[in-house]
């Protein structure tokens, strides 16, 4: 099957292994992606001021681009679909952004929030499903403690990115399970890992810290995370600390389908 | 044309506070047929009826309009004043110029159109009127309470010291409901056993009370006075009569895996079990789906082992229709799922408990003996915390918008029963807000917080931490704004009440309805608080709405006072407002049986003689005494043979046309 795919900067820069795995792992699953032509930074934050819409269009652009070849927008940065999948939202349901964005766009025809955005994740869980991406592993990850990390960006808010139960949430598992090895729910498995308050708050720090121990408490090797930040704040805080490693869930995927 | 009177009613500034009622009485005067108009503050009132009444005298008036509330709220009023005057009752038309008028305008000028066109339309119907005569049908004398928990049980007595026949239906294999499994009853903290298990006992051996555990409703036909129900009487598989309660099968049943429903799954049970020692009746039923017998043939250990013989495994369901008086539907309540709450950790920790799994804990009959321990040590907690208000007044998708009621109370109680035990144990209670309304109800709560020190903390829970053997609780003070971190051995949580899953199929089969919420409606919050719209069906306990127990018997009372009233009139008096078919014109179709709700049409055969030769064809018939005057049979007959009497066809056209006019 066809999708339009967004990859977005951070990718490009510093996340370049949550691509690659995941560019590989999408050609053995027979998933095809299709760069989309002159994406555009979406923004990197989904902005909050109800009146301004400059900071949504750069979505909108790839979002109508998808919706006009009739395929999927799939992403992969967590925060690149964080914005996507809220901008989506807004064009779908407020009246006031739709008719803002599409005045000042003037696209060949109105968007109107048609478009379907999944996360690459949603594209294994929905469209792939886990029992058969179970079936193609050919170097299952037999007796690896792997503990998720979801980070607050694809969870939340919960009734517009409707990924998973926010609270309870056992996407990540489900997918760590398919490849064969040990999902361990640590209790901080779904708190914030301080975001871009890392830069200049001490506060981050520990937040960060109390996820990190929470996982190594239950003796857990591997941190899984899709999110270019998590990632780094998470690295940050562990510094020369061995005893747990963060990968990107791209990262083990190919590894389980023999092609790292 | 017939002399007709206006009677158009201000209900204080109900009314006239949106209605001109000068102008509307200008205009009626000027309808025709319309020979005398008045109008006054309260026409319900006395002062008001004795209007109407007078009036029908010197005026010799054929028809009344009165122009004020809902017909469902007085129009039983003016029928009986007329009919004190002298007139048929079904000559009074009501035109409902209070909720479909005054209540949903803000307008004047249009509101006071709209009355005018509403009392002309009454006017054009009323011209249609005849005298209708109501006929006397009997009551069959036996009532009927849905549900067995202490609002079904008190029901059930109150009926039978009355001297009447009661049979009660409970789903469960035993009656009793939630307060059996309750350990300590605020506010007074009796044991919720030993002030339940007497009247458990009454029910079992009042001789005008029936029993039919493990039983449901399967379907209802009939009406007030003649209701027709089947019951189910599913497979026990123990015979009632000859088991002797010994309890030897229960011990001996080598299948041990199915969880206690009565004890909230905190203790295993056998395949074959009596849910609690003090279960009514004390006789066990087998749980055919974890029975090693009917799943794989081998076994019947119980059956060997029983002195009395009473195993019965080829026990089938049986249906038993019998006749009632009167329903009192008692179904009671469920506290909800956590399913959504991920963040209390309630499916990942045994120490996260739901209010119901802590009285089983805490009870001297339950699972650790009354042994206040943690589930999953089995170590005395040090400290414990209880969150108030878990999808209570929580209007996301998760919770009920509304306050659940009994919560504020029972974790009160559930604190000092601890602090009462264990003074050591620290205890805090999370709350939105402490909601004690209740005689000795606050001063219960008080009592907590100055004699035993439960913390009371008012802030919200945003997540539960699992850490080595503690439960870290992450909360808000709110009156401080700190942020808490409370190390917590146990964690309790007053899950809101809800409705039945099943209440709405259970109103469908008995016609009435249920809220937003899926808790059975009743016909008025102020004034008929246990009555539903279905006459002869009423309602008690906790299926209407969250409450406690003193509620909940105080409205098992008045629901039993209500069936005694009914049950103590021999005869009542029927809606003469039913179907007639006219038959020339029908053509034996039969439409009109098919879509009847009330099974009220039935066919007939007709002998016709044309010139000699005799010649049969089938008519529909109605039976009046189940016909409700819903007039869908009006709608369905194409030839237009059916008509609803006191709704004609030509009358409603007459309405419409006065409304178009
Ligand atoms: C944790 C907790 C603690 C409480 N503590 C107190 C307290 O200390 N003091 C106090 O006053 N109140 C307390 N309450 C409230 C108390 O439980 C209720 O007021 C009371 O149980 C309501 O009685 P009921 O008969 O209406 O409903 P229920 O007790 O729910 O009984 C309903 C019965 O109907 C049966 N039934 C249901 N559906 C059907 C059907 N379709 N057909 C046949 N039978 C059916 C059920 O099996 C059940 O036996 C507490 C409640 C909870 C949850």
């Amino acid at each position: 099957m066809m999708y339009s795919y967004y990859p977005g900067c951070t990718l490009k820069t510093k996340a370049q292994d949550l691509e690659r795995f995941a560019l590989i792992s999408a050609q053995v699953l027979g998933i095809e992606l299709a760069e989309q032509q002159d994406w555009q930074c979406c923004g990197a934050v989904y902005p909050l001021a109800e009146d301004e819409i400059a900071g949504k269009l750069s979505a909108v652009r790839s979002l109508a681009a998808a919706h006009s070849k009739g395929e999927k927008l799939i992403t992969l940065c967590a925060a690149c679909h964080h914005v996507i999948k809220r901008v989506n939202a807004d064009m779908y349901s407020n009246e006031f952004v739709r008719k803002r964005v599409n005045n000042y766009l003037q696209l060949p025809k109105n968007y109107n929030g048609e478009a379907k955005v999944l996360h690459y994740l949603e594209l294994l869980r929905d469209d792939v499903g886990f029992s058969k991406l179970a079936e193609q592993v050919r170097m299952p990850l037999t007796g690896r403690k792997i503990g998720a990390y979801y980070g607050c960006l694809l969870l939340r808010p919960s009734n517009v990115m409707n990924f998973d139960d926010a609270e309870n949430p056992s996407i990540l598992e489900d997918f760590i399970t398919a490849l064969g090895a040990t999902a361990v729910k640590y209790p901080f498995r779904t708190e914030c890992c301080g975001g871009y308050l890392t830069v200049n708050d001490q506060e981050a720090n520990e937040m960060a810290a109390n996820i990190i121990n929470s996982a190594i408490g239950l003796e857990v090797e591997e941190i899984l995370t899709a999110c270019p930040l998590c990632k780094y704040n998470l690295e940050k805080e562990l510094g020369t600390n061995t005893k747990v490693r963060i990968v990107y869930f791209t990262e083990l995927l190919a590894e389980a389908l023999a092609i790292k | 044309m017939p002399r007709i009177g206006a009677f158009v009613c201000w209900c204080g500034t109900n009314i006239a506070g949106t209605v001109d009622i000068e102008q509307v009485v200008q205009a009626v005067s000027e309808m025709s047929g319309i020979v005398y108009v008045k109008d006054y503050q309260y026409m319900c009132s006395e002062v008001g009826q004795n209007l109407v009444k007078t009036a029908i005298k010197e005026w010799q008036l054929e028809r009344v309009i009165i122009a004020s509330c809902s017909p469902r709220m007085h129009e039983n009023t003016f029928r009986k004043a007329a009919k004190a005057a002298g007139l048929n009752p079904y000559l009074v038309e009501v035109a409902n110029i209070r909720e479909h008028c005054s209540w949903v305008h803000k307008n004047k000028e249009e509101a006071t159109k709209k009355a005018i066109a509403l009392i002309r339309a009454a006017v054009a119907k009323a011209s249609l009127n005849t005298e209708l005569i109501a006929k006397e049908i009997d009551v069959e004398n036996r009532a009927l309470v849905i549900g067995g928990g202490i609002a079904g049980i008190q029901t059930a007595l109150d009926i039978a010291e009355a001297g009447y026949q009661v049979d009660v239906i409970e789903k469960s294999p035993s009656i009793g409901g939630k307060m059996a499994q309750i350990d300590k009853t605020f506010p007074t903290l009796d044991c919720s056993a030993c002030i339940l298990t007497p009247k458990m006992v009454d029910v079992a051996s009042h001789p005008n009370i029936n029993l039919y555990t493990y039983s449901e409703i399967e379907s209802v036909n009939g009406f007030v006075g003649n209701f027709e129900v089947t019951i189910k009487q599913k497979a026990r598989s123990v015979n009632l009569e000859k088991c002797t309660g010994c309890g030897i099968c229960t011990e001996k049943c080598p299948s041990r895996k199915s969880k206690s429903e009565f004890d909230e799954g905190l203790r295993t049970r056998g395949a074959i079990y009596t849910p609690f020692p003090q279960a009514v009746p004390n006789v066990p039923v087998i749980d055919r789906e974890h029975c090693l017998k009917f799943n794989t043939g081998k076994c019947g250990i119980c059956e060997k082992l029983c002195p009395a013989g009473a195993i019965e495994f080829g026990q089938e369901d049986v249906l038993v229709t019998k006749k009632y008086g009167a329903v009192v539907v008692a179904t009671g309540f469920d506290i909800i799922d956590l399913d959504k709450f991920g963040e209390y950790q309630y499916q990942n920790h045994p120490d996260v408990l739901t209010s119901l799994e802590f009285e089983r804990l805490t009870n001297a009959a339950g699972p650790t003996a009354g042994k206040f321990i943690r589930p999953s040590n089995n170590k005395r907690p040090e400290k414990v915390v209880f969150i108030q208000c878990v999808g209570s007044r929580d209007v996301s998708s998760r919770g009920k918008s509304y306050c659940s009621k009994i919560c504020c109370m029972y974790t009160a109680k559930q604190a000092m029963l601890i602090k009462d035990k264990y003074p050591d144990i620290e205890v805090y209670v999370f709350y939105i807000d402490v909601r004690t309304p209740g005689k000795n109800f606050d001063e219960f709560q008080r009592r907590a917080v100055e004699e035993y020190g439960v913390n009371y903390i008012k802030g919200m829970v945003g997540k539960i931490f699992p850490a080595g053997d503690k439960l870290i609780v992450h909360g808000v003070d709110s009156f401080t704004g700190d942020t808490l971190k409370i190390e917590a051995d146990m964690v309790v949580l007053a899950a809101a009440a809800q409705a039945k899953p099943d209440a709405e199929v259970l109103g469908r089969k008995l016609a009435i309805s249920t809220d937003t919420n899926n808790f059975f409606t009743e016909a008025h919050p102020k004034l008929r608080p246990v009555e539903t719209h279905s006459a002869g069906i009423y309602l008690a306990g906790a299926c209407q709405g969250p409450k406690d127990i003193p509620e909940t018997v105080a409205q098992a009372g008045a629901a039993a006072a209500k069936v005694i009233g009914l049950l103590s009139k021999r005869k009542l008096v029927s809606n003469p407002c039913v179907s007639v078919v006219n038959e020339d014109l029908c053509n034996g179709c039969l439409s009109c049986l098919k879509i009847c709700p009330y099974d009220a049409i039935a066919a007939k055969e007709l002998a016709t003689n044309n010139h000699g030769i005799t010649s049969k064809r089938i008519v529909a018939k109605v039976n009046e005494a189940l016909c409700q005057g819903c007039g869908g049979c009006t709608v369905a007959c194409r030839p237009g043979a059916i008509d609803l009497k006191g709704f004609t066809n030509k009358q409603i056209t007459a309405e419409v046309d006065a409304l178009c006019h």
